[in-house]
């Protein structure tokens, strides 16, 4: 007789380990433990995926291109800025292609002065070859632009995390995929629309002055259509100034709801950017209408002081994204590091908009290039749909192998059980993503289990047709379906490894806990029945089977 | 002992020349639809082609053929309807080449916003995918076909002989093909879950031809001097009731899933569905015909015992 008290020892303990493991995933009875039982097991089990609880995932791309476009125009804006300092008269500065600055001016003698300021630009080098008496081109260092772009997507990624942790979802996922991916997941979010703006929006704030000099020979419409933008940016192309862009301001009709812009031609110099707050808040105007108020830092309330001082009774543009949110008239200088900004906002974009300026700017446009949005409901249906259909298809396995096996089908049930908990044990204590394609996995590992006991049950089955006794047909059933049950299980086993390294989400989630399932199958298929049957064998002298 | 097959002694390898025949038409059909796939012609789902997927749940019945035209007159004619009738949802794809920039999916639950102003409707789910990750989860997929293949025949190799390992492995092929060929023909859709069930059944229908195979491994140890064919033959018939009741009971499982498990899983379980049902007819009347097919080697088997 060899020795059960070892094995059904190795069984209780598997069995209690699972079960432990399970509880912080089926939280109402977690949090009734007590609180030492919870300063014990881990805090967190099974999540379920975003199929099942609903949400978004998102794959994005760093437009990084863009980004360099980016750094290289706002080096344009500097050096226009350094000229008018040092009062060098020039035709224009413009980028002429993504890395490259055009500098045009009429006297050549100002060759000589304007090559030396690229002293204060030393991440762009003087291409000769390219200028001529009167033009100057700058190209912007190679290893400065691969600096940009591999900047572009960590800084894109902090600000995305800022951004996520202030709008407050449970559990996100923000992580870097490859060298220029962004996957972000957002389980169980309510307003899949809003979160996704939140995330794209680039959130570039500028403050510009308006061009009102120049305003009035535009002959623009008091207010267009939304959709009418095109057309006044065509019309306005042919007379637009030098250094001048048009921006539309968005705004709302009270009474209809219905929105409209307003064009408006604006200084293309930057005066100021958000990259100086210090803070953003919402706070509630006389006439219950929100709007954000923010806070400079230092150097920023010192520069805006002077800007406001120096341009009384001028119009200021305060620009998100190239749209103006508002242009109030500056009727003094205003000191005190503090400014606000009004339009016509909800509450809510008022609240998002806060949150975009205190998380920063996006160094460029993000692609989006993988959007997965499940809706709650859709969610709450599926893991119905799951659950019912696997309970149903459970019993009638359940009932099937009791009427086929009869008392050796009960066993095999209880091994089915079992493998239940001990991957839920497994599943819980590896902290794993439960979605549907796992649940499916879970089903198929099911199959499996009840196949081990069939092959066994089978096998058995014949050595009593060959007239051993029940002992010996017992041993002999398990000993001759074991390297069937290991050979079978492995090449399934091969699979699974193989999809869970190549695979991604869905069939990673359905990898995982195929080739959980496997294993926890061979040990009860092996071990867990046998020591039932030899439990039952042990006691007096059996002569029959139930099987 | 309640039975559904007493002790069997079917003639199946004499079967072979119809299973064969049978098997060719099969597996030509997978060739065509694993072709159309490669070129794109089938019917790819969107995380491999590329596209925009909204499914919608309205409050009241709405009608397939009026949702058409309100996206044919709104400039989306090539979009894809399917319903699922009960609940009033809806899914519209959109499988062009555009970019997610097109905001697809925003445009199209503003069509239904406008055109059918007296049936509320929610977003259940919305799916848009660029066409680079449809590319690169092609390649994958590639990828993890012939690295498990590779593992699975020189596993078998290994612990019976190379041409059970090659017999295994291309009846696996068949009936992944098999399958892949059912879902061409009815134009079933091929999403990345249909390509995890395709796997799945791989695995599933390796797991039944690897008992086959154990067992025509031990009879060739046992009685070494008997004909091939008929040995082959004893063996199919010795774990043919264990073959049966193991497929019945993984068909009882996926009955219900097919039925009753959400739009989400119904293809998923009705490839499996195939796949058990091919997987268990190959076992017996591919796989094990196929080892006739390649002359006994050495008698490495032998051997060993």
């Amino acid at each position: 007789m060899k020795k059960i008290g070892g094995r059904l020892t190795l069984l209780l303990l598997v069995l209690l380990v699972s079960a432990l493991s399970f509880l912080p995933s089926y939280q109402p009875l977690y949090q009734a433990l007590p609180a030492w039982a919870r300063a014990v097991l881990p805090n967190k089990g099974i999540t379920l995926g975003l199929d099942l609880q609903g949400g978004i995932h998102l794959v994005m791309e760093v437009d990084e291109d863009r980004a360099v476009e980016i750094a290289v125009d706002r080096s344009v804006v500097s050096l226009q800025d350094l000229l008018v300092d040092k009062k060098i008269p020039v035709e224009s500065v413009k980028r002429t292609a993504p890395t490259t600055i055009t500098i045009q001016f009429q006297n050549a003698e100002l060759k000589a002065q304007i090559q030396k300021l690229i002293d204060d630009f030393a991440t762009f080098s003087e291409n000769e070859s390219a200028g001529s008496a009167n033009t100057i081109v700058w190209e912007l260092r190679d290893a400065e632009s691969k600096r940009i772009k591999d900047s572009a997507i960590n800084q894109a990624l902090e600000t995305i995390r800022n951004r996520i942790d202030q709008f407050g979802v449970a559990e996100p996922l923000v992580q870097r995929q490859g060298l220029k991916q962004i996957v972000v997941q957002l389980p169980g979010v309510k307003d899949p629309k809003r979160a996704k703006d939140l995330i794209k929006e680039t959130a570039l704030l500028e403050f510009k002055m308006l061009d009102e000099d120049n305003q009035m020979k535009m002959d623009f419409p008091a207010r267009i259509p939304k959709d009418r933008e095109a057309d006044i940016l065509k019309q306005a192309e042919s007379k637009l100034p030098e250094g001048s862009q048009v921006l539309f301001e968005r705004a709302v009709e009270k009474d209809t709801g219905r929105e409209y812009r307003i064009p408006y031609l604006v200084k293309k110099r930057v005066m100021l950017t958000g990259d100086v707050l210090s803070d953003a808040r919402v706070s509630i105007g006389q006439f219950n209408d929100p709007y954000v108020s923010i806070t400079f830092d230092a150097k920023g309330g010192r520069e805006f002081e002077r800007i406001t001082g120096d341009n009384v009774k001028k119009r200021m543009a305060i620009v998100l994204d190239n749209t103006i949110y508002s242009a109030p008239v500056i009727q003094e200088r205003i000191s005190g590091g503090r400014a606000q900004i009004t339009g016509t906002f909800t509450t809510q974009e008022a609240n998002d908009l806060a949150i975009v300026l205190r998380a920063g700017a996006l160094p460029a446009p993000l692609k989006i290039i993988q959007d997965l949005t499940v809706g709650p409901s859709l969610g709450k249906d599926s893991i119905e749909k799951g659950i019912r259909s696997t309970l149903i298809a459970g019993a009638m396995v359940v009932i099937f192998m009791i009427v086929y096996y009869r008392l050796s089908g009960a066993v095999a049930d209880f091994a089915l059980v079992l493998n239940l908990i001990c991957l839920m044990g497994a599943l819980s204590a590896l902290m794993a993503t439960l979605t549907l394609p796992g649940i499916a996995g879970i089903v198929l590992t099911i199959g499996m289990g009840v196949d081990s006991n069939v092959l066994i049950f089978e096998r058995i089955r014949e050595e009593l047709r060959g007239g051993k006794g029940v002992r010996l047909a017992v041993d002999g059933g398990y000993d001759k379906a074991f390297w069937t049950i290991v050979d079978s299980h492995v090449t399934t086993l091969i699979t699974g490894v193989v999809l869970f390294l190549f695979g991604t989400g869905p069939i990673k989630g359905f990898a995982v806990t195929l080739c959980l399932g496997i294993a926890i199958n061979l040990f009860t298929a092996l071990v867990g029945t046998k020591v039932i049957f030899d439990i039952m064998n042990q006691r007096q002298k059996v002569e029959q089977l139930s099987i | 002992m309640l039975e559904i097959l007493g002790k069997t002694n079917f003639d199946f390898m004499g079967k072979r020349r119809y299973a064969f025949m049978f098997s060719g038409i099969m597996v030509l059909l997978g060739v065509i639809g694993l072709i159309q796939v490669g070129r794109g012609a089938a019917n790819l789902g969107i995380d491999f082609a590329g596209g925009t997927a909204v499914q919608l749940k309205f409050d009241l019945p709405i009608r397939i053929d009026e949702a058409r035209k309100a996206l044919e007159s709104n400039g989306l004619g090539d979009a894809e309807l399917q319903e699922f009738g009960l609940d009033n949802k809806l899914l519209i794809r959109v499988k062009t080449s555009t970019t997610i920039e097109e905001k697809v999916a925003e445009k199209v639950v503003a069509i239904f916003k406008k055109e059918f102003p007296g049936n509320t409707f929610v977003v259940e789910s919305s799916t848009e995918i660029g066409p680079s990750i449809g590319k690169k989860l092609q390649g994958d997929a590639l990828v993890a076909i012939i690295i498990s293949f590779a593992g699975i025949i020189l596993y078998i190799a290994a612990r019976f002989e190379l041409r059970f390992g090659v017999a295994a492995a291309l009846a696996t092929f068949h009936d992944v093909l098999a399958v892949l060929g059912a879902f061409y023909i009815l134009d079933k859709e091929i999403t990345l879950l249909v390509v995890t069930a395709l796997l799945t059944l791989a695995g599933y229908s390796l797991t039944d031809t690897v008992v086959v195979f154990d067992r025509i491994r031990e009879n060739l140890r046992l009685r070494r001097r008997e004909n091939e064919e008929l040995m082959i033959n004893n063996a199919i018939n010795q774990v043919l009731s264990r073959t049966i009741v193991t497929s019945l009971t993984v068909v009882l499982v996926l009955i219900p899933l097919t039925i009753a498990g959400g739009e989400v899983l119904h293809d998923f379980s009705l490839a499996l569905l195939g796949g058990v049902i091919f997987g268990t007819y190959s076992s017996v009347f591919v796989a094990s015909p196929l080892l006739l097919l390649w002359p006994a080697s050495s008698g490495r088997l032998l051997k060993r015992s």
